[in-house]
């Protein structure tokens, strides 16, 4: 019998008590905010939305091998020395490779922060901006384009005429050692150019 | 005098069906996409099956085309609510194969987030066994607190779930200043609020009523079906690896394994289960403060990670605490930058597997509450 | 007698003033059924800690308003498997009984719709409607988890009704009056004559008092558990069975089943306001008192008891059903009889 009058009155204590603990807190401040008129602050590492800054990447594809879910799709091609269009880089040095195709689809990136990490020239960048939802994908396809695809397709001629050139100086200076009977010495940046159109 | 009549009820003549119930997968409280088929008897559960593989992504046969640091990310979305702990056992399992040393500061902010993100998983924990349960408003007061601690961890990482801080040898970035202050304030808060929900939730006569005496996990069941973590704990064994196989600096530190003693019902019911839970939430505020304590102030915590990550061939299996229970990682290597094989042991999986030992006989609204005091994710689940 | 209608004394009896008698209480549970919801929104929000609806006018008080006209627009769906008429009927039927209970609450000196001299014992009677109801859409609806929340809503109603049957019968032993308006009456003269407190009476009936306080409050938790309201919202309970009998329905029908649900709340707080709180009389005597400020008082205090619920469905977890059979008739039932029991012999000994 006391065991149950006992049971009886903490049920009926616990449950005042607990209705006293929820009116205390209906009296403090709320603590959610209203969201698209006041917004929390962001750190400012937060990785949200990427952006890219093109005049800094050098297609150099560190980002798109570090990315976990291929979201980055670069291409660059070698700046010919014979091409009048000459850019300086971000960093004050000249630019060496166009960046021919830059596409990131945002719809696949994780926010891991692997391609900000890995790139080299901080081209590739989180920001704080979270609000860019879309109604369709293709709306979270980014495509960073300076060059048109024309200019592009030019870039690549160029250098394919400068490498052909270079080629055939490399053979006119080849037949000439060979018959003034002296070794070349292998140049470096030809191989170095193949690979960065490769990519 | 009338004669006495009786009645027998045969009760094999009755007709009486047992009902079969699809609870989940999308159902309120299954805490995602889990699916159990419940077999009822009115209103007793007499067969419980789960059936999972509603989020399974695969996550092991995709490390294998990943490099090292590119799993982490993937790691992360397995239990996505203690993602930090997550992914020290596989930073700590390449670490050793690739023979890494740790500085010390790196360690210590180890121990600091993991420990803070272990409260915020087992506020959730709390918070949703109480929702379970009918009460909706200590779910939120755990979830405001729950905001400062992920505040903390967001600063630290740049993002509030999926962190992929940790980097094998470092840390991705190291800690901003204040960062010392904002640990202590969140510990005072978490403090605060357990003491409240004492009162609100736990040591509320109606919850008592509800969760102790149901789901009774004995210590052998739960040894033989390999639980780990707090429903391990509230069956009263004491095992906890920060303390039994102490990995890290977890040796270096004075803190308590709790385990259930069964204040109000039988060793191994919800309740304790539960009970375990808001107790280590108070031994990982003593962890954290001692942490913040101890830390070095200086040293290099990005400095040391290796550019490529290329461990020789070999094999390792590597097991920390996780707020949930035991998680491992078996590593196979092959000698190039992607594992050959990575297999995960997954708490929530494990301990899920003794839901229907322990859930039979129990009301059908008691198996909603032993479902949420195992305290599963179902991102670990199906992997 | 005079008269407890203002609208007879002010129509006569025609079919206008009987159409105006039937809808005033109807555009009362309308009206009042929307600040109920904002209420519920409001006052959890302010537990929780948060702001709640704010964009919905100032402050957000036409949310209600905007929730239902989003019922209206929605689907209205009827499972092909369901028993058409049974699943469509189900939310009237329980609307009706909400909205029949309201014919007899008295409202204010000059005002109730059906003065019968049985009105508690009608209100115990249509309020056991909505298990019909419920039990009615829980079968039609042709879903486990419907009939689950409807079986248990039957067997909740049923048990409860006792412990808060004889709960009011205490009163009526001390009023001997099933009269809502005279037992209102009965209670005049300030909150001391409350039956609460013990009802009118000289000192002697603070003997009196820890019975009516007891009973109060049985009255009141078993009229949460006749309402489906959290501890004892079983026969919904949204973690365990979807949402109970109305797990099927949408669009309009939901919002009767939302409607019925706020009615029953205030008819449950009309007769608690009735019996213990002193119903339209004013708390200080003849201070504030008259037909208008009956009123006003009236709907007062049955707020604050619509606001008690919810101030509770927000702080407490909820029963098992078999807790809930335990309490119903192992806790309530006995103490309310010993409780009967002792004011029947203090009334015995006229000491009230
Ligand atoms: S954040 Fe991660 S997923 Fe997104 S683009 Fe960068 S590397 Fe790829
Ligand atoms: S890593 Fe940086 S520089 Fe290289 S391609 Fe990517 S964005 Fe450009």
């Amino acid at each position: 019998m006391s065991s149950y009058l006992k049971n009886v009155w903490a049920g009926f204590y616990t449950a005042v008590k607990g209705m006293m603990i929820t009116s205390r807190h209906m009296f403090k401040k709320s603590v959610t905010i209203q969201y698209p008129d006041e917004k929390f602050d962001l750190p400012a590492n937060a990785r949200n939305k990427l952006v890219l800054d093109m005049s800094r990447c050098n297609a150099c594809t560190a980002c798109a091998i570090a990315c976990p879910v291929n979201c980055i799709t670069v291409e660059g091609v070698r700046v010919s020395p014979e091409d009048p269009h000459q850019e300086v880089h971000a960093d004050g040095k000249p630019r060496k490779v166009w960046v021919t195709r830059y596409e990131m689809d945002l719809a696949k990136c994780c926010f891991c922060g692997l391609c900000q990490a890995a790139c080299p020239s901080d081209a590739i960048k989180h920001t704080q901006d979270f609000e860019y939802s879309a109604y369709n994908k293709e709306s979270l396809y980014f495509k960073y384009q300076i060059l048109t695809p024309e200019q592009s397709a030019e870039k690549v001629r160029l250098l394919a005429e400068f490498k052909e050139k270079e080629a055939a100086a490399k053979a006119a200076a080849a037949e000439k050692a060979a018959t003034e009977g002296k070794p070349v010495a292998p140049k470096k940046a030809a191989p170095k150019a193949d690979e960065a159109s490769e990519q | 005098m009338t004669e006495i009549k009786r009645y027998d009820l045969e009760y094999s003549q009755l007709d009486s069906d047992r009902m079969r119930i699809n609870v989940g997968p999308q159902h309120p409280s299954t805490h995602g996409v889990l699916r159990l088929e419940v077999e009822v008897d009115g209103e007793i559960v007499t067969e419980v099956v789960p059936h999972l593989g509603y989020l399974h992504r695969s996550f092991e046969k995709h490390c294998e085309k990943m490099t090292f640091p590119q799993i982490i990310p993937y790691i992360d979305r397995m239990d996505y609510i203690s993602a930090m702990n997550n992914e020290w056992p596989y930073v700590m399992a390449l670490e050793k194969m690739l023979d890494v040393k740790v500085p010390e500061k790196v360690e210590f902010i180890r121990v600091i987030v993991a420990e803070l993100n272990r409260l915020a998983n087992h506020q959730i924990a709390v918070a949703t066994f109480g929702m379970d349960a009918g009460a909706f408003t200590p779910f939120l007061y755990y979830f405001r607190d729950r905001e400062s601690i992920i505040w903390i961890l967001e600063r630290l990482s740049g993002a509030r779930l999926l962190y992929n801080y940790f980097r094998v040898g470092g840390m991705a970035a190291d800690i901003y200043p204040g960062f010392k202050e904002d640990c202590l304030e969140v510990v005072k808060k978490v403090r605060k609020t357990n003491e409240e929900i004492m009162d609100l939730l736990i040591h509320n006569n109606i919850f008592i009523k509800r969760t102790a005496n149901v789901g009774v996990l004995t210590p052998e069941v739960a040894i033989n079906f390999a639980c780990s973590g707090p429903v391990l704990r509230g069956s009263g064994v004491k095992f906890d690896l920060r303390k039994d196989e102490p990995y890290s600096v977890y040796d270096r530190f004075d803190f308590d394994v709790p385990v259930g003693v069964g204040e109000v019902g039988v060793v191994g019911d919800c309740w304790n289960r539960n009970m375990v839970r808001m107790k280590e939430m108070e031994q990982s505020c003593r962890i954290i403060e001692q942490a913040l304590e101890m830390m070095p102030e200086e040293g290099d915590v990005t400095g040391g990670v290796p550019r490529r990550i290329k461990p020789p061939k070999g094999e390792m299996y590597i097991r920390t605490e996780n707020p949930k229970g035991e998680l491992g990682f078996y590593l196979v290597t092959n000698g190039t930058d992607k594992p050959e094989r990575l297999k995960a042991r997954g708490p929530s999986f494990v301990n899920l597997s003794v839901i229907p030992e322990i859930s039979k006989g129990y009301m059908f609204a008691d198996l909603i509450l032993i479902l949420g005091s195992i305290d599963i994710v179902l991102g670990e689940v199906d992997r | 007698m005079e008269s407890t209608n203002f609208i007879w004394d002010l129509m006569g009896k025609n079919l206008w003033s009987v159409v105006a008698v039937i809808s005033l209480p109807l555009i009362f549970v309308l009206i009042y059924a929307l600040v109920a919801i904002l209420a519920e929104l409001k006052v959890s929000a302010w537990i929780q800690e948060r702001l709640g609806p704010m964009r919905t006018g100032p402050w957000g008080i036409l949310q209600p308003i905007a929730e239902v006209i989003k019922l209206l627009q929605k689907e209205d769906i009827t499972p092909t498997a369901a028993s058409k008429i049974l699943f469509n009927l189900a939310p009237y039927v329980i609307f009706t009984g909400a909205y029949a209970a309201f014919a007899v609450i008295p409202f204010s000196e000059a005002y109730a719709p059906a003065n019968i001299n049985v009105g508690l014992f009608y209100i115990f009677a249509v309020g056991s409607f909505s298990a019909i109801g419920i039990v009615m859409g829980g079968w039609a609806s042709n879903n486990k988890y419907s009939l689950m929340g409807a079986m248990r809503s039957v067997s909740q109603v049923i048990s409860y009704e006792i412990p808060a049957a004889v709960a009011v019968l205490a009163v009526v032993v001390l009023t001997s009056s099933m009269n809502m308006m005279e037992i209102s009456r009965m209670q005049e003269g300030g909150f001391w004559n409350w039956y609460i407190f013990g009802g009118p009476g000289g000192w002697t009936k603070i003997f009196m008092i820890p019975f009516t306080l007891t009973l109060a409050i049985i009255y009141f938790i078993a009229s949460l558990a006749e309402t489906n309201r959290l501890p004892f919202d079983i026969p919904e309970g949204e973690s365990e069975l979807v949402a109970g009998f109305h797990t099927e329905y949408s669009g309009m029908k939901f919002a009767m089943f939302f409607f019925a649900e706020y009615a029953n709340m205030f008819v449950v707080a009309a007769v608690v306001t009735t019996i213990f709180l002193g119903g339209w009389t004013s708390p200080f005597g003849s201070f504030l008192a008259g037909a208008g400020w009956g009123a006003f008082w009236f709907i007062l205090k049955s707020m604050f008891v619509v606001f008690l619920q919810i101030w509770i469905r927000w702080t407490l977890p909820r029963f098992r059903v078999d807790q809930l059979m335990y309490i119903g008739w192992k806790v309530l039932l006995p103490i309310s009889l010993v409780c009967f029991i002792a004011i029947s012999f203090f009334s015995l000994l006229n000491l009230g």
